[in-house]
């Protein structure tokens, strides 16, 4: 209890980060389940329906499937980085997470510790990209260990991948550094504040418009998806590098994956999509009511799903969800919290939005070639990146010189 | 004992036993991944001393950026473990004393030296390193020459690299 008392801003920060696992765990299980129904709605299936109403508890279902799987590893493997490589992608694909401010700085518990980041660091932009360096290699030792051809092509393949995009996408977000003159998050999204024309809001995301398509592009091929999965290429290489791993280590690194598409997003949605800020102007009072509107529109289909559509045990299910969504939807009319909220509510539905587009492209593009990937990423997208950072520094240098001459 | 000082010696500890472990794993890919070690917990202690831009970059450059660049080889070439020889027969009477003395050599002078007198009475931390502005500024403006004729000596080292690596046709 001493050690409680004495460490206030340590205590915060571990109960934060017990809450931010909790929050971001279930967001990778149900961000599994919106892929798989997204992909199968756009192809003209069901997707999964059968556990739980609409089937949600499909991704409860899986891990309790990958939990109780049996868990093999090849003999010839090298057993302790075998076993360490999908932890390692994990640990490090989830800890860049603390680092997001989730919400506006101002608001504050009563102890003085900001509510929505764990930590709220001066060069919060460089410790992301110190720790997403290391992601690689979750991939390459999971591929080495394993001792098999097709792991160790996969790893070869996805390093490689990997190594190359990074640059494009370390480059392509200096142009926004550049602009905001900072590497704290929070400063950056303060940057772009306020509207042009009283209705667009300044977000980075149009005078960077091509730094925003760079780090989109090298985003994607870093994080592997479509249509830059080349280490799972199942054609060529069976499953590339996690070919060898079976039960929750292979998991694991579909979580891993699925944490670095949230980082990315989030980090899309901090340096070129104004962050927590609101999209609509200001003077726009009656916006902070729309995060209660939305679940309150959505309890009203729940109710009319429930009574009109759902049978048995799934449609007791579907009446808690109903509820559930009722009340917080009337909670967030509350004002007091409805102001609390709106900067967590505008950082996700941007999220939501970048992760539907990443799933939206799955479901489209077919997957480059290895050679294609390579030449794109070294001729094409880093050139543009680069020719975007000369041309934004040279503006920055010349432009007070003309309007002040 | 405050946090930073058991964090301290917790990376220090850990960087030490990773360098032992770099020179005597047998698997060339445990070597690199000892280095690794070594470096992230190097960078920790760059972050205690107060300089979080050195530490993410040592992070970012030497961890992300080199040691992948070793691993990628080792996997590339599929080196086989290490064999080993015997010690040489002077290396275990003269050689390791001889080192130890070269170590308590290294802890004397550092500790009587300026620099290191000042880190070890806690007013060795500027906050010059901890401002990246300043820092952007020492390598851009003061340092200017030695920053950019360094980074030619890299490309010429690259270059050089280059041509006794191509093949004759």
């Amino acid at each position: 209890m001493e050690f409680i008392s004495q460490h206030p801003v340590l205590v915060a920060a571990v109960v934060k980060v017990l809450i931010l696992l909790f929050i971001v765990m279930t967001a990778l299980a149900y961000l599994s389940y919106a892929e798989r129904k997204l992909i199968a709605h756009i192809q003209s299936r069901w997707g999964p329906y059968n556990v739980g109403a609409h089937g949600l508890l499909q991704p409860l279902a899986d891990g309790i499937k990958f939990l109780f799987k049996e868990d093999v590893t090849p003999p010839a493997s090298d057993r302790f980085i075998y076993t360490m490589a999908p932890f390692l992608a994990l640990a490090l694909g989830m800890s860049t997470i603390a680092l997001i401010p989730f919400g506006p700085p101002s608001v504050r518990f009563p102890n003085g510790e900001e509510a929505f980041s764990v930590a709220d660091l001066n060069l919060g932009l460089l410790f992301v990209f110190a720790i997403t360096s290391l992601g690689v290699y979750g991939v390459a030792l999971a591929g080495w260990s394993s001792n098999s051809k097709y792991s160790l092509l996969g790893s070869l393949r996805s390093s490689a991948q990997m190594v190359s995009y990074e640059v494009s996408l370390t480059i392509s977000v200096v142009g926004v550094v550049l602009l905001a003159g900072t590497l704290n998050f929070n400063d950056l999204i303060q940057s772009q504040h306020g509207y042009w024309l009283h209705f667009i809001p300044r977000w980075n995301c149009f005078p960077q418009i091509v730094g925003f398509l760079c780090y989109f592009v090298a985003a994607i091929a870093e994080t592997n998806r479509v249509p830059f999965d080349l280490p799972e290429g199942e054609t060529e290489i069976v499953a590339g590098f996690h070919t060898e791993y079976s039960s929750f280590k292979f998991a694991m690194f579909f979580m891993a994956e699925y944490a670095n598409m949230i980082t990315v997003s989030c980090l899309a949605t901090i340096l070129f999509l104004g962050g927590w800020l609101s999209p609509l102007p200001d003077r726009w009072t009656w916006q902070i009511y729309l995060p209660g509107a939305g679940l309150l529109i959505l309890a009203a289909y729940c109710a009319w799903d429930t009574v009109a559509e759902m049978r048995g045990i799934a449609r007791l299910q579907f009446a808690v969800v109903t509820l559930i969504a009722g009340g917080a939807g009337l909670l967030c009319l509350i004002p007091a919290v409805a102001e609390t909220i709106k900067g967590p509510f505008w950082f996700t539905t941007k999220i939501l939005a970048i992760l539907f587009f990443y799933i939206w492209m799955r479901a489209t593009l077919p997957r480059f070639r290895y050679d294609q990937l390579m030449s794109f990423g070294w001729k094409l997208l880093l050139p543009v990146s680069l020719a975007n950072l000369v041309i934004t520094a040279a503006f920055i240098v010349f432009w007070p010189l003309l309007r002040h001459p | 004992m405050s946090i930073p000082v058991i964090l301290f010696f917790l990376c220090a500890l850990v960087a030490v036993a990773g360098a032992v472990l770099l020179i005597l794993a047998r698997e060339p890919i445990h070597s690199a991944l000892a280095l690794v070690l070594v470096m992230s917990t190097l960078a920790i202690l760059y972050l205690l001393l107060g300089a979080p831009f050195i530490a993410a970059v040592q992070v970012i450059v030497y961890a992300g950026a080199v040691m992948v660049l070793f691993v990628f080889v080792i996997m590339l070439l599929n080196a086989g473990s290490e064999e080993r020889t015997n010690i040489s027969r002077l290396a275990k009477p003269i050689g390791l004393p001889l080192g130890f003395v070269l170590l308590l050599a290294f802890a004397y002078f550092l500790w009587r030296s300026p620099v290191g007198g000042a880190i070890a009475n806690g007013t060795g931390s500027s906050n010059d390193a901890a401002d990246t502005v300043k820092l952007s500024e020492m390598l851009f403006r003061q340092y200017l020459f030695p920053f950019e004729a360094t980074s030619i000596l890299i490309l010429i080292a690259i270059l050089g690299a280059l041509v006794l690596a191509r093949k004759e046709s």
